[in-house]
């Protein structure tokens, strides 16, 4: 019989988490609640005795200092309505998994097979409501019904049934090891009804060839000797979908496009990833030679570049957007946890030793009605800052770097980039860290977690635009303890030399990482019966691609096993040996003694033929606004500092731990009041030397509604400008691409296919072009290509977005430099020209305006420009360094100025300009956004050694640093047309979100 | 000549064990050790053999039942392999020997939760005081002003003068004792060490966000008794060296930074009075 632990506060106690929710039932939801308190619940279904109870009760489940506990008697009183929330069957319960660990260190025993302890809490509301606001309360506000359930009661209903009963969340189920057979000599709409129906996501053509395989009588004549018919089994099936689907295989980026330009010239192009990424990297390497950094590029869970002779540096970026729009708290943690194990599982792994997140969200404060299913972007934003800040903060992962991005656009998808950087000894063994290999005879071991139908169908799932049946299994809850564990143990086995090879689950669950190791040596046998599971009732198809998390599989050879799993039994890390590794050519999975898979691995990883796709190009203008000149612009800057794009976010990233690990340098606010914004972090690896990584971003999807080819460029130029901001070295600089895009190819769903396609395509001739003449190679990345909303009736996409990441070094970190004015007197420089470049940038936006004349970047000028000034910050020339973007000259001065604490004064006349001289005005030069641009102060004193840096560069003397503290700027015809104090100007540019 | 040793006990959850070990040896031990608590649940590595125990920070196990509930938990019952002692003996003895112990965020939230601080009277292992969820409501990551108290009998503090400059970063730091006379009683013995203020380390405050947490008396720091068990709810082992602090590029700094000094102390204290 299960018992019901209650925790509450004591009389008097503060309820912050009360409180909070209080604040947003108020400001959400319009309903008047007076006071909201909380009490904590633990079902705990355990053969326990009465004393051991009340030991759990009263010592680690309870504080005794705040605290009051009971077991089985209610101790909520005085309230209108009660609402309970639990989580259902099977959704990762981490807090009752930690108290379950607790009870069994006081009895000294483990718990039992099917025990367990569940967590909900109670919510206990006072106010004038009725019944249907509290429903309103618990379904919109504090409870998502996809992973969670709720019982409310009223004060009346609650004493008569004195409290609310016990209920047990457990997964009730046995263990049939059901293997299905599929029929797939069907007829063409049946092919497409079982992908369909199967969350499959495998086309008619992809079935076809499936079909074909399992006709060909060499394959069946394989199969019957080891028992199967000539009918795919479920297991092979969906091995097959995940292993094709779009989210493993990219089958966009490594199809076949014609593209047609605006001329109507033709291009037929072989694969986006070969021709333009790949290539990219090669062509870089080629032409670093000697100088070339890259150790493991495009063929390991991350990138690996060269930091020193003695380290390499490990960086990967993730998305996790489909999970995020149905759970953005579970979606979102698992999108960090998820990305951590990607340089964790890179070579022989990595140490992790940052976070960086960009978002993109439609403003919290969005008010037009949404489609059912979607949630608010309010919620999403809650949810994914909280979900990212448990997973890095839990996991001793500073987060050092990110953006806010808005559009109203990503309420169809939000848009959650994660990315973790690591490092590790450039030699473990005598051995390069980056290589690893299998031999057959290797034992497939898988640590960790445990595998329930969480996450079951992500990858597949997310190849497909979100709708009203999305499945619910598709979400997972991270836990970051137990990978912590599993992390804490396998960088020591690593040390050891325990394991040979090591990868991550994530989607495609086993199947995919395993099958992915499978191709190393050439086959595997693997049995299914032998993976610990979380509860019984799971089907061998189920067990194979679950993504449930924190999942490792390793291969470990046969001598080491011992050691391995006697030090995982140390570290209380769960370790399974599966089956072994061979070089059968056969992916071949067992359940017990029965074959439930058996794939040549030629025909899972060769067999798909190239997707056919076709992109047209077509210039689109838009409105070209006519503004009236005007004398003052003061108010226009500050409502640029108040848009969502620019203003600040400090209320979300302090509430992210950038510090942990020791190694900051660069912090993401700083100057005199620590609130500026940084343009990119610097941190020390090794804390006993100076050598720094320096790691940025540039995202701009606005400039896509005019042309993607230079929002790419942008993008490129705006990572590496904020890179070389603080000081981040040109030698060694590396990029990663992450696409997200709506849907590109041409359907019934998609009638705008052909452009979309277009607006790929020339996305990657930018990222050719530009990280080409940077000399920037790619090292990883990752798309992620169906971020639209669909439920037949309204269709949401996101505008194309591509996020640069930049990552590199500073040689030596106590020369970095910050975005702050540093002192009066110094002279202020804008370096690169400014032309009247005002296309898609935040100033129309604010009028609702789209325009044309997008920033261009021009990178014969910017790149000398930006080794000069990397000459001039690295001899100490440079007081302080703000890049260009958002909001161009007038935000970056306001910025500065209010960061510093100090006035700056300039003159637009001394500004230098490019293009044609009767389209300079005022308005451009304070908010265009033409690249490749800094800000930089520099003391009088070094005046003459800054000037002689940067000579042959276009960089001009625009003002000086005020000890007023305002900024003020004259305009073309010499009358001033921006006057604020400071101290105003930073007011518009926290306000917004500081409640957030 | 005999070595003053460190150790640090990470896992599960633990997270500062790099930057902590690093600060020990700036702060001059010879040696120091980074220990898995599971080396030291097989005896493998036994506290004995130790003078500065590190409990620092990190969300040891999820801070799931509440911050650090649960490591409290495990050091009062596990058991210690091939040993006939519980971990919880080894701590008890470390104690009684005249060790240090400095418990930093988590490491100060489990000091409290074991009731190691402020165990008036040497009554370790009953709890009077906890930290709990900050007013704000949400984790915070920001550099805070520390007064001193400069008739604390914390062995840590010698030549601090005003205060020290460090980051907090916790969601669950706000102090609170179970009774006046516990709060009176650290006053009078003058057991919080260090107290949020004001940046000329003037007055305490308990203002958002110079206190961000709203910390009875504004505390943010405690120790017992004998000065040598301090617990802190910022981070020391943060701030070594100019580069840790928010305006290095702006201001006129030492290099080294304000947190080393409690290391250095702990070192000195060791040297010329357990070793």
């Amino acid at each position: 019989m299960a018992r019901r632990i209650e925790i509450a506060l004591k009389e008097g106690g503060r309820d912050a988490r009360g409180e909070r929710v209080r604040r947003e039932i108020e400001h959400f939801l319009h309903v008047p609640a007076t006071q909201v308190r909380t009490i904590d619940v633990y079902t705990v279904d355990a053969g326990l005795a009465e004393d051991e109870l009340v030991k759990a009760a009263s010592e680690p489940l309870s504080d005794p200092v705040i605290q009051t506990w009971s077991i089985d008697q209610p101790l909520a009183k005085g309230f209108d309505f009660l609402v309970e929330v639990g989580l259902r069957p099977g959704v990762t319960d981490n807090v009752g998994r930690t108290a379950r660990e607790a009870i069994e260190y006081i009895t000294g025993r483990p718990f039992a097979v099917g025990e367990g302890v569940y967590t909900s809490v109670q919510y206990l509301l006072s106010g004038t409501m009725a019944k249907s606001d509290v429903e309103r309360i618990a379904r919109d506000l504090l409870c998502n019904t996809l992973i969670q359930r709720f019982v409310i009661l009223d004060a009346v209903e609650f004493a008569a049934q004195n409290g609310v009963p016990v209920s047990v969340p457990k997964v009730t189920g046995e263990t049939r090891a059901q293997v299905r057979e599929i029929d797939l000599d069907v007829a063409d709409e049946e092919l497409l009804r079982i992908s369909k129906e199967g969350v499959l996501a495998l086309t008619l053509d992809e079935m076809k060839v499936i079909q074909a395989h399992y006709r060909d009588p060499a394959v069946l004549a394989e199969r019957k000797k080891v028992g199967l018919t000539g009918l795919p089994t479920d297991a092979e099936l969906e091995a097959i979908a995940q292993t094709w689907s779009e989210h493993c295989k990219h089958k966009i980026f490594s199809g076949n496009i014609e593209y047609i330009d605006e001329n109507g010239n033709r291009e037929e192009i072989k694969s986006l990833f070969k021709s333009f990424i790949q290539q990219t990297t090669k062509d870089v390497r080629e032409a670093l030679g000697e100088r070339d950094f890259c150790l493991s590029v495009f063929k390991d869970n991350a990138g690996v570049i060269k930091f020193n002779d003695d380290l390499s540096l490990v960086f990967k970026v993730e998305t996790h957007n489909s999970p995020t729009a149905l759970d953005p708290y579970g979606g979102a943690l698992t999108g960090i946890v998820g990305v951590n194990r990607d340089p964790f599982g890179t070579g022989k792994g990595a140490r992790l030793a940052f976070n960086t997140d960009v978002f993109c969200f439609a403003s919290p404060f969005y008010e037009k009605p949404l489609p059912s299913r979607l949630l608010h972007p309010r919620r999403i934003y809650e949810g994914v800052v909280e979900g990212v800040e448990h997973g890095g903060n839990k996991s001793g992962i500073p987060t050092v770097n990110g953006s806010l991005v808005f559009d109203d656009r990503f309420a169809g998808k939000p848009l959650v980039f994660c990315g973790t950087a690591g490092i590790m000894p450039a030699e473990i063994g005598g051995e390069p860290s980056h290589v690893k290999h299998i031999n057959p005879g290797d034992l497939i071991v898988m640590t960790g977690g445990r595998i329930g139908k969480d996450g079951i169908h992500g990858a597949t799932f997310s190849s497909e635009e979100l709708n009203e049946n999305s499945p619910v299994t598709a979400v997972q809850i991270g836990d970051p303890i137990t990978q912590k564990r599993m992390t804490d143990f396998l960088i020591r086995a690593r040390d050891k030399g325990l394991y040979n090879f090591i990868t991550d689950n994530g989607a495609g669950g086993l199947s995919s990482s395993v099958g992915e190791m499978a191709t190393e040596c050439g086959g595997c046998r693997m049995d299914l019966s032998k993976a610990p599971l979380k509860y019984p009732g799971l089907d061998p198809w189920e067990i194979l691609i679950s993504e449930a998390q924190e999942r490792m599989s390793l291969a470990v050879p046969p001598e080491k096993l011992d050691e391995f799993l006697a030090m995982a039994k140390r570290f209380g890390v769960e370790a399974s040996v599966l089956g072994e590794f061979t070089d059968s050519g056969i992916f071949h999975i067992m359940y017990g003694g029965r074959t439930v898979a058996y794939l040549p691995i030629s025909f899972l990883h060769g067999g798909l033929p190239p997707m056919e796709m076709r992109g047209v190009w077509e210039v689109k203008r838009h409105e070209e606004p006519a503004f009236a000149v005007k004398g003052d612009y003061t108010a226009d800057l500050k409502e640029l500092l108040g848009s969502l794009n620019i203003c600040s976010k400090e209320s979300v990233v302090r509430r992210y731990d950038h510090e942990v690990q020791g190694g900051s340098v660069v912090k993401p606010f700083t100057g005199v009041a620590n609130d500026g914004p940084s343009d990119a972090a610097v941190i020390r690896p090794v804390l006993d030397s100076f050598e720094g990584v320096v790691v940025a971003h540039g995202i701009c999807p606005r400039y896509s509604d005019i042309d993607t080819y230079h929002m790419t460029a942008n993008a490129i130029d705006e990572g590496l400008r904020n890179y070389v901001a603080v000081g981040g070295s040109l030698d060694l600089v590396a990029g990663l691409d992450n696409f997200c895009w709506c849907d590109p190819v041409k359907s019934e769903k998609t009638p705008d296919g052909e452009y979309k396609m277009a607006q790929l395509v020339r996305s990657n001739k930018a990222l050719y072009d530009y990280c080409v003449a940077y000399g920037i190679p790619l090292i990883s990345g990752k798309d992620s290509m169906k971020n639209d909303f669909y439920d037949g009736a309204v269709k949401i996409s996101i505008p194309p977005t591509l996020l640069f990441s930049v990552i590199g070094k500073i040689e030596d970190a106590r020369k970095a430099v910050t975005m702050d004015v540093k002192r009066p007197g110094d002279i202020v420089y804008l370096l690169g020209k400014t032309g009247n470049e005002l296309g898609g940038s935040e100033y129309f936006a604010l009028r609702g305006f789209i325009g044309n004349s997008v920033p261009k970047v021009n990178v014969a000028k910017a790149f000398p420009r930006y080794r000069a000034l990397h000459r001039a910050i690295t001899d100490g020339l440079v007081a302080s360094c703000h890049d260009l973007s958002d909001g161009g000259l007038a935000v970056a001065l306001a910025e500065k100025a209010f960061a510093g604490g100090y006035g700056i004064d300039v003159d637009l006349g001394r500004v230098l300009w490019m293009g044609e001289k009767a389209e300079k005005s005022d308005a451009a030069l304070l908010f265009s956004e033409s690249a490749s641009r800094h800000l930089v102060t520099v003391r009088p004193d070094k005046r003459d050694a800054f000037e002689s840096v940067m000579s042959g560069n276009c960089f001009s003397s625009i003002g000086v640093v005020t000890a007023e503290g305002t900024v003020s700027v004259t305009g073309l015809a010499g009358t001033t047309v921006v006057r604020e104090a400071i101290n105003e100007l930073k007011e518009a540019w926290q306000s917004p979100l500081r409640e957030l | 000549m005999a070595n003053a040793r460190a150790i640090v006990i990470t896992g599960n959850g633990t997270n500062c064990e790099m930057e902590a070990a690093h600060a020990c040896r700036l702060g001059g031990f010879d040696e120091t050790v980074i220990a898995h608590i599971s080396d030291l649940l097989t005896g493998e590595i036994r506290l004995d053999d130790f003078h500065f125990l590190n409990l620092t920070g990190g969300f040891l196990d999820g801070d799931d039942l509440g911050s650090a509930k649960a490591q409290a938990n495990r050091l009062r019952y596990a058991k210690v392999d091939d040993l006939a002692e519980h971990l919880i003996d080894q701590l008890t003895r470390f104690i009684d020997d005249g060790k240090l112990i400095l418990g930093v965020c988590n490491g100060f939230q489990l000091m409290v939760k074991m009731g190691l601080l402020p165990a008036f009277d040497g009554q370790y292992l009953q709890q009077n005081a906890t930290l709990t969820f900050n007013d704000c409501g949400r984790f915070q990551d920001r550099w805070v002003y520390l007064k001193v108290d400069q008739a604390s009998p914390s062995v840590y503090t010698k030549g601090v003068e005003k205060g020290l400059y460090l980051p907090i970063r916790h969601g669950e730091g706000k102090f609170v004792a179970d009774s006046a006379a516990t709060i009176d009683r650290i006053e009078a013995q003058h057991l919080g060490v260090f107290r949020y203020s004001d940046a000329a380390y003037g007055a305490p405050t308990m203002e958002f966000p110079l206190n961000p947490n709203g910390s009875t008396n504004a505390i943010a720091a405690l120790c017992n008794e004998t000065g040598r068990l301090m617990g802190m709810m910022p981070h020391p082992e943060a701030f070594v060296h100019r580069t840790h602090h928010p305006r290095w590029t702006r201001e006129e700094l030492s290099e080294e930074g304000d947190g080393l000094v409690l290391f250095k102390n702990a070192a000195d204290f060791v040297r010329e009075n357990l070793l």
